[in-house]
């Protein structure tokens, strides 16, 4: 008998282990629309499987919570029943001994307020409010709605022009999103249910990459009707391009000198090389539209006068106000914001940093655009402070990597207090509170509080604020549009209050926001704006889809797309991304299973092949 | 062209066949259960699995295609293994009632179950305790539905009304009424096309069965039975009589035989329909600036449902002339009565009618005229009746032929034609001609308005009014389409005719249910070769009808007429109609 024994895990807790991982895999890869309280009762069911067993409420009641909460699916359940359900969660919440009883308590609580609606549905009228309405993830998860199952299969077959062609009935950006998209359509992929999320947006940039030019859709004969688009960004610039198509006449107005948004103005080169974008916008403009740049709607001319001469308009005028981080010393020389910066950068007129240090304030992707993009402009050193921790940045997990591997400092649980700056008012130091990670908010970010730590002076030449930007409202408000926490108001139809021919979207709606969705607000505006003109136009592709291959579900590996190395990247402003190979294409592509056409897909709404 | 091999045979079709379609046009039989050509190919119930060689899982043979040197078995034991265990969980989630099942003999599940050889309960039971609602003319059964997906997709996709859907997510996924409404509040035509494509009994008409029987026991009541023309092209192919054989007068001994006092024709009323709706159209069409166009006719109650509940602006174009079975009914009880010299409460009229609509129909507000009653006491659907039929154990094989009782028993070959798409307007514009130019047209003039095409268009020339474009349409999908396409001014027409059921009422919601075969061209040809044979092909040269006119109503759009015969479809209203 020995004194202790090495820890080795049985045969069946390693087999179990990998069913966790199945299991956790699988649950990110619920489709949208289940029964919420199918899916709550399961999860409890789950939390009391896990109980050890010593305590009462978290032994017995989680179990009766359970019995109960399945009455209420079976149709058995009364008022009183819910009202049962909610003491006994709280009894168990309130006296449970561990996190395993307490919080699984708190998930029916949780439940309860959050979905009470779907308990009484099933309590008083036996039925589900739920339902699969668009049943293929990746298509239900984009914004835009793209016919995702359906380009996957046209690379596989190497038919990039027609994947294009399909890609743009939905979205006609197919290559900023090829290179810049936050890919929502990868977050729910079924085929994490086996492996890992196919890489939709690696195929999709090998589709643009191997295209060469696709000509557009021809448009409709004219309407003679006349719509004025105010912001030459992705959403004005995708209602301009449908519209176009619908055979209205289009004049985009921009206040910059070049078109794009923030898709020049925001997102650095070698991200997404000028040279493609510019592709792009001339394809869209292409369509017929006119352009005017440099035009400040509500000073070079007014809104009300856009009114008058154009039958509907569509604001989009983006998010490009700089926030202020309201530190003292915040107005002295070389302290700038991120939205000046990309801006002078996106019209070519790129500042000198060498030799300087540089100091970037923010934890967004924005602020990894701005370090990455002063490593380029040839900083010494360059420091991105944020205030919580590195897992709590909202910029994508693989742009801080990026700006770390090419020697971005990331200093963290700082809260900037100051800036100092000398005798000539220029800043020459970045003062921060050490902070210390704290309980959750209501949104589940943990906040930091004040460590008790002394503050830190970070020597800084420049310093960069990308703290998130507002809207500029000036010129609208004043004319009727409807603003609300610095937002422009609108429907989720796009229209903007009582006035029948204006319509908003975009990042001026919803606040800085990701490409994808203010492309998807272009499209729903222009599809409203055709209605309101008193037309239903349909945008639709004729595109012969392959059908799908029956043995693809074997567990493969995921084909990523690559970067150049760091240390050759980062001293230019060229694209840093390899795309796929053609190798690495048709292998992703056969991996995909094919939702439009297993599973639900193919009885409801599998494919929307108009819109 | 891809070539294949299926059981060890060779065979090539075309490419994009599925395997299922290339299995059975090289008489290979798959058995399907959900399957439903072109309307559904989704591949829920997973009977028509197949094994294929060089795939490690089987695949359903009903939504994949046959790929260039597929071999593909269709029963080796793993196949039949699946089916049977699918079978049996579905029967875990089935109310395997089958000797109290109307689809009993009829079944698909029952059907397959039996060639299976199913033995023995290999599941635990599992059905739910959700009350069923019985109150409408169309009843979804919850504990029969197999959930098959073929309602939903044939309101979706045939009628485009999407009344039923997916209800819920995961294990207690059902079908239940879309917009979490009930089949009563919902704004359903009550067509009836998702019975007669439902595989199992999960959907069927409201029995009434009970109350004729209750009618017919009663010795105070005198009990009246009117058929429609579709019904005699049907109601014999339970018990596979040919059409030669299984006829009107056939089925009017057996009704004699359940002890109906008078058996009469729907034809007679639908003579008397194109009587009032022609002369309307006549009037309209030499007045039209009082109107707006076109004309609708409105004896499909499924149509005037969803009209009212789908553009209701329209409501007014709709001819004001009711349908054959109203009128019918409002002259069974007055001048019937009269002539009858009796009470006219005493009278109970009966329907046979290949529809579910008209059960919906007869229970409007607005069809009580005559005397106060429901000018209409039940509809019964061709599938009661038979049951009636079989309940009384009555064998019509053997049955005399008994010509249909007088005065509202003489129909002419327009009438008989109603129960086709296309009839309507065909008889309509005989008689149209004939009332302005004061002579029979020849009557198979204007046979472009007949045929199994969904939307029909041609324009007649009738000598001193002019022009007259008309258009047929049958299927809500197809309606829906027209109507759009009306709206939006692409088409214009004087006059249309709009049956609910694709094919008209020989397709009917009400019809005997033959699983995945569409019967309603084979019947509509059994009624177009019944006007053919009329020496009466004119419904204006029908003698009762004279004789009606003559006693009773004195002239079309009189008085009497406009009380008894026509009908204000505004007075009532759609659930959902505001």
């Amino acid at each position: 008998m020995s004194r202790l024994d090495i820890k080795t895990p049985s045969r069946a807790q390693t087999v179990v282990d990998n069913l966790y991982h199945d299991m956790e895999q699988r649950i990110s890869a619920s489709p949208p629309g289940l029964c919420p309280v199918d899916i709550a009762l399961n999860f409890l069911r789950l939390c009391h499987a896990q109980s050890c067993g010593k305590c009462v409420p978290c032994r017995i009641g989680l179990g009766q919570l359970s019995k109960l909460i399945e009455q209420v699916l079976d149709g058995a359940a009364t008022m009183e029943t819910l009202s049962i359900i909610e003491k006994t969660a709280h009894s168990i919440y309130n006296t449970a001994d561990c996190a395993i009883g307490r919080d699984a308590a708190r998930l029916v609580i949780d439940g309860l307020n959050g979905f009470r609606d779907d308990y009484e549905e099933h309590i008083k009228h036996h039925r589900c409010l739920s339902s699969l309405q668009l049943p293929v993830p990746c298509v239900t998860m984009c914004p835009a709605g793209v016919d995702v199952p359906g380009y996957m299969a046209l690379v596989g077959q190497g038919r990039c022009q027609e994947a294009v062609r399909l890609i743009r009935k939905d979205n006609p950006f197919p290559i900023a999103c090829a290179y810049i998209c936050e890919h929502p359509c990868e977050a729910r992929c079924r085929r994490r249910m086996i492996d890992d999320a196919i890489n939709i947006r690696g195929l999709k940039r090998y589709a643009v990459d191997h295209a060469g030019d696709v000509p557009n859709p021809p448009c409709a004969p004219s309407t003679g009707k006349r719509v004025a688009i105010i912001g030459g960004g992705p959403s004005g610039l995708s209602c301009a391009y449908y519209l176009s198509l619908m055979g209205h006449k289009v004049t985009v107005y921009e206040e910059r000198a070049q078109l794009g948004g923030m898709l020049r103005y925001g997102i650095p080169s070698y991200r997404f090389p000028r040279e493609l974008l510019d592709k792009e916008i001339n394809s869209i403009l292409s369509t017929g539209i006119e352009v005017h740049t440099g035009i400040t709607v509500g000073k070079d001319v007014t809104f009300e006068d856009l009114q008058h001469q154009y039958d509907c308009l569509y604001i989009a005028i983006g998010a490009h106000q700089d926030k202020k981080t309201g530190i003292p010393g915040e107005d002295s020389k070389n302290v700038i914001s991120a939205v000046e910066m990309l801006r002078a950068i996106g019209d070519d007129h790129l500042p000198d940093f060498t030799g300087k240090k540089v100091v970037v304030i923010g934890g967004g992707n924005v602020a990894m655009d701005v370090t990455r993009s002063s490593v380029r402009l040839g900083a010494e050193k360059v420091t991105c402070v944020y205030r919580r921790r590195l897992d709590d940045m909202t910029a994508l997990p693989d742009e801080v990597a990026g700006a770390m591997a090419e020697g971005v400092e990331m200093m963290t649980l700082a809260a900037p207090v100051r800036i100092e700056s000398d005798e000539n008012g220029v800043a020459t130091a970045l003062w921060v509170q050490p902070q210390l990670i704290g309980e959750e908010d209501p949104s589940g970010r943990p906040r930091p509080t004040k460590a008790s730590l002394d503050e830190v002076r970070i020597p800084a030449d420049i310093i960069v604020a990308a703290i998130g930007q507002g809207i500029e409202i000036q010129g609208f408000e004043q004319s009727g549009v409807p603003v609300k926490r610095g937002t422009f108001v609108a429907a989720s139809s796009s229209q903007v209050g009582n006035m029948d021919n204006v319509f908003a979207g975009g990042d001026c709606v919803t606040g800085p926001a990701t490409a994808i969705r203010a492309i998807a607000a272009g499209k729903v505006a222009a599809a409203n704006i055709d209605e309101q003109l008193g037309y239903h136009h349909e945008i639709t592709v004729d595109i012969d889809i392959p059908a799908p291959k029956l043995n693809n579900r074997a567990p493969h590996g995921r084909v990523n797309t690559t970067e150049r190395e760091a240390g050759e990247r980062k001293h230019d402003f060229e694209g840093i991304e390899i795309g796929l190979t053609c190798e690495g294409a048709c292998t992703e592509a056969s991996r995909c299973l094919r939702c439009d056409h297993f599973g639900y897909g193919i009885f409801k709404g599998g494919r929307s092949t108009k819109w | 062209m891809v070539t294949l091999t299926i059981d060890n045979k060779t065979v090539t079709v075309p490419d994009g066949t599925t395997i299922l379609e290339a299995a059975r046009s090289n008489r290979i039989e798959i058995p399907t259960l959900c399957y439903l050509d072109n309307i559904n190919e989704i591949g829920a119930c997973r009977i028509c699995m197949v094994e294929v060689d060089g795939e490690e899982r089987l695949v359903p043979s009903c939504d994949n295609v046959v790929r260039e040197g597929m071999v593909v078995h269709t029963n080796s034991p793993r196949v039949r293994e699946a089916r049977r265990v699918n079978l049996h969980l579905l029967l875990s989630q089935h109310d395997v009632q089958c000797t109290k099942c109307t689809r009993s003999g009829n079944c698909k599940l029952q059907q397959l179950c039996n060639d299976y050889n199913l033995l023995g309960e290999h599941y635990i039971k599992n059905l739910s305790n959700t009350p069923d609602d019985l109150s409408n003319p169309v009843v979804r059964l919850e504990n029969r539905c197999i959930k098959c997906m073929r309602c939903i997709q044939v309101c979706d996709k045939v009628q485009s009304m999407g009344i039923w859907d997916v209800m819920g997510t995961g294990s207690r996924t059902t079908v239940g009424v879309s917009g979490a409404r009930t089949l009563a509040q919902s704004d359903c035509t009550f067509c009836g096309q998702c019975i007669t494509h439902c595989p199992v009994g999960g959907l069927q008409e409201r029995d009434d069965t009970g109350k004729v029987f209750s009618a017919l026991a009663d010795p105070d009541k005198i009990t009246v039975v009117q058929m429609a023309p579709a019904v005699r092209a049907a109601w014999a192919e339970y018990y596979h009589l040919s059409p030669k054989y299984a006829t009107a007068e056939r089925m009017v001994t057996a009704l004699k035989m359940l002890g109906f006092d008078y058996v009469f024709d729907t034809n007679f009323s639908a003579d008397l329909t194109i009587m009032e709706e022609g002369s309307e159209f006549i009037d309209r069409f030499t007045h039209r600036n009082r109107y707006t166009w076109p004309m609708f006719t409105s004896c499909c109650p499924g149509w005037v449902r969803f009209l009212k509940g789908q553009f209701p602006f329209y409501i007014n174009n709709l001819s004001t002339a009711k349908s054959p079975q109203q009128m019918f009914g409002a002259v069974a009880k007055s001048y019937f009565a009269e002539k009858l010299g009796v009470d006219p409460h005493k009278i109970f009229v009966v329907s046979l009618m290949p529809c579910t609509a008209k059960k919906a129909e007869c229970a409007l507000p607005t069809m009580k005229d005559a005397c106060g009653d429901p000018d209409v006491d039940v509809v019964l659907t061709t599938r009661e009746i038979v049951r009636m039929f079989r309940g009384e154990q009555i064998n019509p094989a053997i049955l005399e032929e008994t010509p249909f009782d007088s005065p509202l028993g003489t129909g002419t070959g327009a009438a008989v034609i109603f129960g086709s798409t296309g009839g309507v307007m065909d008889a309509a514009l005989r008689s149209a001609y004939f009332l302005v130019t004061g002579s029979n047209p020849d009557p198979d003039a204007f046979k472009n308005v007949r045929g199994m095409d969904g939307w029909k268009e041609a324009t007649f020339s009738i000598p001193g009014a002019g022009d007259v474009r008309v258009a047929v349409v049958s299927g809500l999908a197809n309606t829906r389409r027209l109507m759009n396409a009306l709206d939006e001014g692409r088409v214009t027409y004087d006059f249309v005719e709009v049956m609910a059921c694709p094919g008209g009422c020989a397709g009917g919601g009400g019809q005997p249910i033959h699983d995945g075969e569409e019967l309603a061209e084979k019947r509509g040809k059994v009624l177009w070769s019944l006007d053919k044979k009329e020496t009466l092909r004119f419904s204006h040269e029908n003698p009762e009808i004279i004789t009606l006119y003559k006693e009773y109503l004195l002239a079309p759009l009189g008085k009497r007429s406009h009380h008894l015969l026509h009908t204000d479809h505004n007075a009532w209203k759609m659930p959902n109609e505001k």
